[in-house]
């Protein structure tokens, strides 16, 4: 009964993040004097922001009416060889990095072959497509297999990454109860690890399909064929219209890829 | 028979889980293994089949030595050993009959069991076993749109598909209502009676463990501190295994539980082949 008594008015607070004070208020301290001097230090030129906006206006309006017409015999071919690109190198790439993201699971991997394969993806992902892509096109020259081999890579950086953490993530009791009834390696793959991760596998593969077609047109600039080298040769010749067409095929493409596998990731859940 | 030769394990965080267990489990006899919250009982039956790797002494079974096996030989050791889960450990996303199946994977090759064309006698067997627990008409149901008690009836039916000698069955009732629990452990023990399996139950619940097995072990801190039968469980040897406590009426009830769970599930007890086809009736029925 005391205890209750006095419990009675006994103040409570939300512990902070931080324990120690000092560190508290001096990481507050730090990160708002980084913020002044950086805003400080920018240098906006307003002038030149000014002038550039009326610019802008006519560079967008260049791009109406879009031009379907006059080079559309290029743009399928570009079309197309973007999608081959892309679709074949999502399958190779996923292919590939499923025995990478196999060993890059710290629950199914021994040590050393953890640590070569989290490399592999370390490296894969270290560099952006377009890095990626100027390397290829040096190695293999212009065209679209230096885009294929690029986004093969890339897709093994991402796909590899998330299959391994999918795996580690995954309820070790089933994986524990089939492995109890004497299955071997690979018939405890099948039947304890693929189902759990296989339907979140499956959506992100289409996610990486979508992302590949858009990288497809952004590694054309840099020689490796498909779309993007259509667009940059419309852009370098100062065919708007045609360019203005090559953007809206490319984001009818993107919904499409977008809505489709939404449908086929909730089918699969 | 089951041999435990001075079992020891040692975590790698220096925790010693059971500290040079000598134990004897002779073929059909059910032993309900009790002990509170880490006193070491998963870890007894996970060194059993080697899915915890016990860091000393020896495990036989029927005269082969697990403890010395390679990949290989102790794959197939496994086969012989079925395993019943905490919270059952079905493959959620498989369907019911590929969980049954996966109690064969032992013993079909890789790619029969990745195109699912599992032998005929297999299938036969898996079947037999749904039936038996009234589970035959959700053969195609995914096994996470079952409740809880089919569940754990799925998990029965992979272990036995293993044809196994004995059964480790790890806390088979610790998320079912108390209901679900007796016909779980019923038809556990039915199941081992049949079949002349010899069981280790892990289980918390004493009533339970006193209700249905023959044989009782209380684990303290990795060391054997009770081995007898049921009704050798007095207060002092409760707090013994679990420390100091008022234990006069889990005592008490299980001197009288006839009356007070008059239920017609207790009553079959009793007679325990009506039992049997009245469980089935009443699993197939209403669950």
């Amino acid at each position: 009964m005391a205890d209750l008594a006095s419990a009675a008015g006994r103040r409570w607070h939300k512990p902070p993040l931080i324990k120690s004070p000092l560190l508290r208020w001096g990481l507050g301290l730090g990160v708002a004097l980084y913020l002044a001097f950086a805003f400080g230090t920018t240098e906006v030129n307003w002038e030149r922001v000014a002038d550039g906006i009326p610019r802008g206006v006519r560079f967008i309006s260049a791009f109406f009416p879009p031009d379907f017409v006059s080079r559309w015999d290029e743009i399928v071919d570009g079309i197309a060889e973007s999608l081959w690109m892309t679709v074949i190198s999502t399958v190779v790439g996923i292919a590939l990095s499923v025995p990478i993201g196999l060993g890059a699971a710290r629950n199914l991997a021994p040590r050393p072959v953890y640590y070569f394969c989290r490399g592999v993806l370390a490296v894969s992902r270290s560099f952006q497509e377009i890095i990626i892509a100027i390397f290829c096109v040096k190695l293999f020259g212009f065209g679209p297999f230096a885009g294929f081999v690029t986004l093969s890579f890339a897709t093994i950086g991402f796909y590899g990454k998330l299959l391994a953490e999918d795996i580690e993530d995954m309820d070790p009791a089933q994986a524990e109860a089939v492995r109890a009834t004497g299955a071997g390696w690979f018939q405890w793959l099948n039947y304890a690890v693929q189902p759990q991760v296989l339907p979140r596998m499956i959506g992100l593969g289409l996610y990486r399909l979508d992302i590949n077609f858009r990288e497809s047109a952004v590694v054309g600039i840099v020689g490796a064929g498909g779309i993007g080298a259509t667009l940059t040769t419309a852009f370098d010749r100062y065919e708007f219209g045609s360019a203005a067409a090559i953007l809206l095929i490319i984001i009818a493409i993107v919904m499409a890829v977008e809505y489709t596998s939404g449908y086929v990731r909730k089918w699969v859940q | 028979m089951l041999r435990l030769e001075k079992l020891e394990k040692r975590y790698r965080t220096g925790d010693l889980a059971l500290k040079s267990v000598d134990l004897e489990v002779p073929d059909g006899q059910i032993m309900a293994l009790i002990g509170p919250s880490g006193a070491g009982k998963s870890t007894l039956i996970r060194c059993i089949n080697r899915l915890v790797e016990p860091t000393g002494g020896k495990v036989s079974l029927s005269g082969l030595e697990l403890t010395g096996l390679g990949a290989g030989q102790l794959r197939r050791a496994r086969r012989r050993m079925g395993m019943i889960f905490q919270e059952y450990a079905l493959v959620e996303r498989l369907t019911v009959m590929e969980n049954v199946l996966s109690g064969r994977l032992g013993y079909v090759g890789f790619w029969r069991s990745y195109f699912r064309k599992f032998p005929q006698s297999d299938v036969d067997e898996a079947f037999r076993l749904l039936g038996r627990v009234g589970l035959d008409h959700m053969v195609d149901k995914r096994a996470d749109e079952l409740s809880g008690g089919q569940r754990q009836r799925v998990g029965i039916c992979r272990a036995l598909a293993q044809d196994p000698e004995l059964l480790l069955v790890d806390e088979p009732t610790a998320s079912l209502d108390p209901k679900t629990s007796r016909q779980i452990m019923r038809l556990v023990c039915e199941l081992c009676k049949e079949r002349g399996l010899s069981a280790i139950i892990n289980i918390h619940d004493v009533m339970l463990a006193q209700m249905f097995a023959e044989r009782i072990v209380g684990l303290k801190l990795g060391e054997i501190v009770y081995d007898g039968p049921p009704d050798g469980l007095t207060a002092d040897v409760l707090t013994e295994i679990y420390g100091e406590e008022d234990w006069e009426a889990t005592i008490r009830k299980v001197e009288d539980e006839g009356e007070e769970d008059g239920e017609a599930l207790d009553a079959a007890l009793k007679h325990d082949h009506q039992a049997a086809i009245l469980d089935r009736d009443r699993m197939a029925g209403n669950t």
